[in-house]
């Protein structure tokens, strides 16, 4: 039942001809679309389209900072790069794809904080983040928020702890759905406070953050690319980001350690990864392409307006990348073990 | 007099050539993947958003809308011609549109659809310019017991969809329901009907249930009888709405504009039921509801104008508070970050060439997409000539290679096969699918919100009845249902559905 290629390659190459193809032909910028890159193997790498394999629904904060580093990375290989959602079960599907994929090159995925907490969260997850990948760099840190509707009577952070401590049979605390970093940074807020919450799961962050604005529910921990808009705009109240040092685009929230709560450090990472077995020289490629597109002065632009910046350069290596993920896996096992959750 | 200021710098705005320009290449590729069936507009906007990064943002943001409200248009097509619907909303179109089709009416339901369409886009951008604020904030008075009770009052009134028996339109409600359920419960984690297959976890797709429903269901039935089908090409008959039909479809297309423009504002799923619920009430208010499912026009003309008519004041969450109701809402957020727009509340008065442009751009691209279909329909109509050896394995193909794009995911491909021969069987055994892919869409709003409202209020279940818009609608629920049962109304439904296949 299940190969390695469940997907013939010829139906994946006409889906894909199809849609770039459209895409060719309505924005105006002509280019042959598909396949044009000699398909041959043992050339100089890369010698054919490079498919970015992003786990999550187009349109997501992981999509979209995918296709703002695809561009200048594409232009520094010298090879197209094709974004595809391949999404699913909290990213598992597209991860469990990518790693069953042809270790080459041309298949890489880009995974967030989600590839250290899969592993607890799922049995029989089909993969194993440490065996069957290859690090190529870590791409960004994007830091989170903690925020309330705006009627919510807590006015600072340590008011806050104060009061889910009296009232944890009132108050609730949403988040995106298992897995998600809203999730996470929820499970941290619980245990740096040491109070159990009912959690309210949402489908995405999209409906999570209106209830929020609406007053339906009355705090949640979620990525500055989802909330700074709302914090700035005074529909939601914040209280603090979870990172070492304030965000730039929010001067004015404090960091949970100037607040109080230096348990609740967390921010959702994101790397590149291909199948394990890539050889080394095209991992190196890849990750040199990654440096020159995070020095970007658009994609450093683009992020900012994310609240979120690339990583420094030596992040953006396989052997720190690799560190990065050993550590989260071993953080998330134990807190998500503590906390009895399991996806499936 | 602020009102007109504001709509005529949205108006110079709009009128700019490169926006006008952007604004066709919008609606023009909505219609295109409207009509394609599986490629959607969700898809499309995520592969164009880079290239809209070097555009002005106002620009960039005219033709993603116009890409989303012109696939709303373009839907409709292939519901009509082939009964291929893409989106939920399509498939109430396909109930009597399709039928139209086969009996030679294709170019009036067609025509119907456009230009219901386009009356509804236009008063909904009236809605937007002048009520957008106030709107959103009622909006946000809707939580989860309010949107349970909401779906429950349209699931009660749709029983009306079915064409046959109750009955069996109810036990279709009932499986689509179930069927809605497989994929991970979002609340605990855990695999419904999942069979161990990790691809389940996200659940069934909605595209591969009515491209196999509806479209291949109808291949199947087409193939075992060829006379039938020869006979629905030699009889196209006149291609524009005659004067009968214009008269007909002036209610439900103003009844429909309203319904659609005031479930559109609700960012938890109000679009959604737009198109069913005109369906339901244009059925109750007609006097010859036994047409219904049988090609009355009014069956195309209502369902069309809420759907697009929703599809409009669905922007009023997204740019009055920045809170998206669909995914392409989604993208478009990342539309307005990447150009260095806040998406919130703040837009209006901090960017508002770009509010009032991208609503008066609205207006343009109805006029655009009328101009674009009305000529088209004679080219669409002319496609049913194809010989139909020809016409059903394209129609296979191109399903399957849509379905496949909007995942990468093969199951969505074998659910095609599936649902197919399971359409064939249903309607062989006289159960229609339409009640089926209600209950499948709605099944799981109604699931959620009934959870989620249980949790916040730590399992109270008095809170659908102490909040009072909830309670409204509840009551509004009942009595839909006891009007349903009535045994004096019993007697007219009795001759309604009489005409049991």
């Amino acid at each position: 039942m299940r190969t390695t290629s469940r997907y013939p390659a010829a139906a994946r190459m006409i889906a894909v001809i199809g849609v770039v193809s459209l895409a060719a032909a309505c924005s105006g910028n002509g280019g042959g679309g598909g396949a044009t890159g000699g398909g041959g193997e043992g050339g100089a790498y890369p010698s054919q389209n490079i498919t970015f394999v992003v786990p999550f629904s187009a349109g997501g904060p992981t999509d979209t900072v995918t296709r703002m580093i695809a561009e200048p990375m594409a232009a520094k290989l010298g090879a197209k790069i094709v974004v595809q959602n391949v999404e699913g079960a909290g990213g598992t599907i597209g991860a469990g794809e990518v790693a069953r994929g042809e270790p080459d090159g041309y298949t890489v995925l880009m995974h967030h904080i989600g590839m250290s907490t899969a592993p607890a969260l799922y049995q029989d997850l089909g993969y194993q983040p440490l065996e069957n990948f290859e690090t190529v760099g870590l791409v960004t840190e994007v830091p989170m928020t903690v925020v309330a509707r705006k009627d919510f009577a807590p006015a600072t952070l340590q008011d806050l702890v104060a009061h889910v401590k009296s009232n944890a049979d009132k108050v609730t605390m949403a988040n995106a759905g298992i897995g998600a970093a809203s999730h996470l940074c929820g499970l941290l807020f619980q245990t740096a406070t040491g109070v159990k919450l009912q959690e309210v799961p949402y489908e995405g962050t999209g409906p999570a953050l209106t209830d929020l604005v609406g007053g339906q529910v009355d705090f949640m921990c979620d990525q500055t690319t989802n909330t700074s808009g709302q914090i700035s705009a005074g529909e939601v109240k914040a209280y603090a980001v979870t990172t070492p040092e304030r965000v730039k685009s929010l001067p004015d929230v404090p960091t949970t350690t100037e607040a109080g709560l230096p348990g609740l450090k967390v921010s959702v990472w994101h790397g590149l990864y291909t199948p394990k077995g890539t050889p080394q020289d095209v991992v190196q490629k890849l990750s040199e392409a990654l440096k020159s597109a995070l020095a970007d002065q658009k994609v450093i632009d683009q992020m900012a307006k994310l609240g979120t910046a690339p990583v420094a350069a030596e992040a953006a290596t396989p052997q720190a990348h690799r560190a990065k993920l050993e550590e989260q896996l071993t953080t998330w096992g134990k807190v998500i073990a503590d906390a009895g959750i399991k996806a499936s | 007099m602020e009102l007109l200021d504001n709509l005529a710098l949205g108006l110079s705005t709009a009128l700019l050539v490169q926006n006008v320009l952007y604004c066709f290449v919008g609606v023009l590729l909505g219609t295109a993947v409207g009509v394609l069936p599986g490629i959607g507009p969700t898809a499309t906007v995520a592969m164009l958003l880079p290239i809209t990064f070097s555009f002005e943002p106002v620009t960039a943001l005219i033709m993603l809308a116009g890409i989303y409200y012109g696939a709303q248009y373009g839907g409709s097509t292939t519901a009509i011609l082939i009964n291929l619907p893409g989106e939920s909303s399509a498939a109430v179109t396909a109930l009597d549109g399709h039928e139209m089709a086969r009996q030679g009416r294709a170019g009036a339901a067609l025509a119907t659809a456009a230009v219901g369409s386009f009356i509804a886009g236009t008063v909904a951008t009236v809605v937007l310019a002048v009520a957008a604020p106030p709107l959103a904030r009622v909006a946000l008075q809707f939580g989860p017991a309010e949107y349970f009770s909401l779906v429950l009052l349209g699931l009660i009134v749709s029983i009306a969809l079915a064409r046959g028996s109750a009955l069996k339109a109810l036990a279709m409600i009932f499986l689509g329901v179930l069927l809605g359920t497989v994929g991970q419960d979002i609340y605990t984690g855990t695999p419904r009907f999942t069979f161990g297959q990790r691809e389940l976890y996200g659940g069934i797709d909605f595209v591969s249930v009515a491209v196999g429903m509806f479209g291949v269901a109808e291949i199947l039935r087409n193939l075992e009888n060829e006379q039938t089908r020869t006979a629905i090409v030699s009889k196209v008959k006149n291609l524009w709405p005659t004067r009968e039909d214009r008269r007909r479809i002036v209610g439900p297309i103003l009844r429909g504009t309203g319904l659609g423009a005031a479930l559109g504002v609700l960012p938890g799923g109000g679009h959604v039921l737009a198109s069913f619920t005109s369906y339901a009430v244009e059925k109750r208010v007609s006097k010859r509801p036994e047409e219904f499912g049988h090609g009355a026009i009014e069956g195309v003309a209502g369902p069309e104008s809420a759907n697009n008519a929703a599809a409009q004041t669905s922007f009023i969450p997204l740019l009055t508070l920045g809170l998206p109701a669909h995914p392409v809402m989604a993208l478009m957020i990342g539309a307005f970050i990447v150009h260095g727009i806040t998406p919130g509340p703040n837009v209006i008065t901090e960017e508002p060439a770009l509010f009032w442009g991208l609503i008066a751009s609205m207006w343009i691209g109805n006029v655009l997409l009328v101009l674009l279909n009305l000529p088209l329909i004679g080219l669409w109509v002319r496609m049913l000539r194809i010989p139909y050896q020809v016409l059903f394995p394209m129609i296979i193909l191109f399903a399957a290679i849509g379905t496949y794009s909007l995942g990468f995911n093969a199951y969505d491909v074998y659910a095609i096969v599936f649902f197919g021969l399971l359409g064939y069987v249903l309607i062989k055994c006289g159960c229609e699918p339409a009640p089926l892919l209600l209950g499948f869409v709605l099944g799981p709003l109604l699931e959620e919100n009934l959870r989620r409202a249980l949790i916040i209020e730590r399992g109270d279940a008095t809170v659908f009845l102490t909040r009072p818009i909830s309670a409204v609608l509840l009551a509004l629920a009942a009595a839909a249902l006891v009007v349903a049962v009535l045994p004096a109304i019993r007697k007219r439904r009795e001759v309604v559905f009489a005409e049991e296949d």
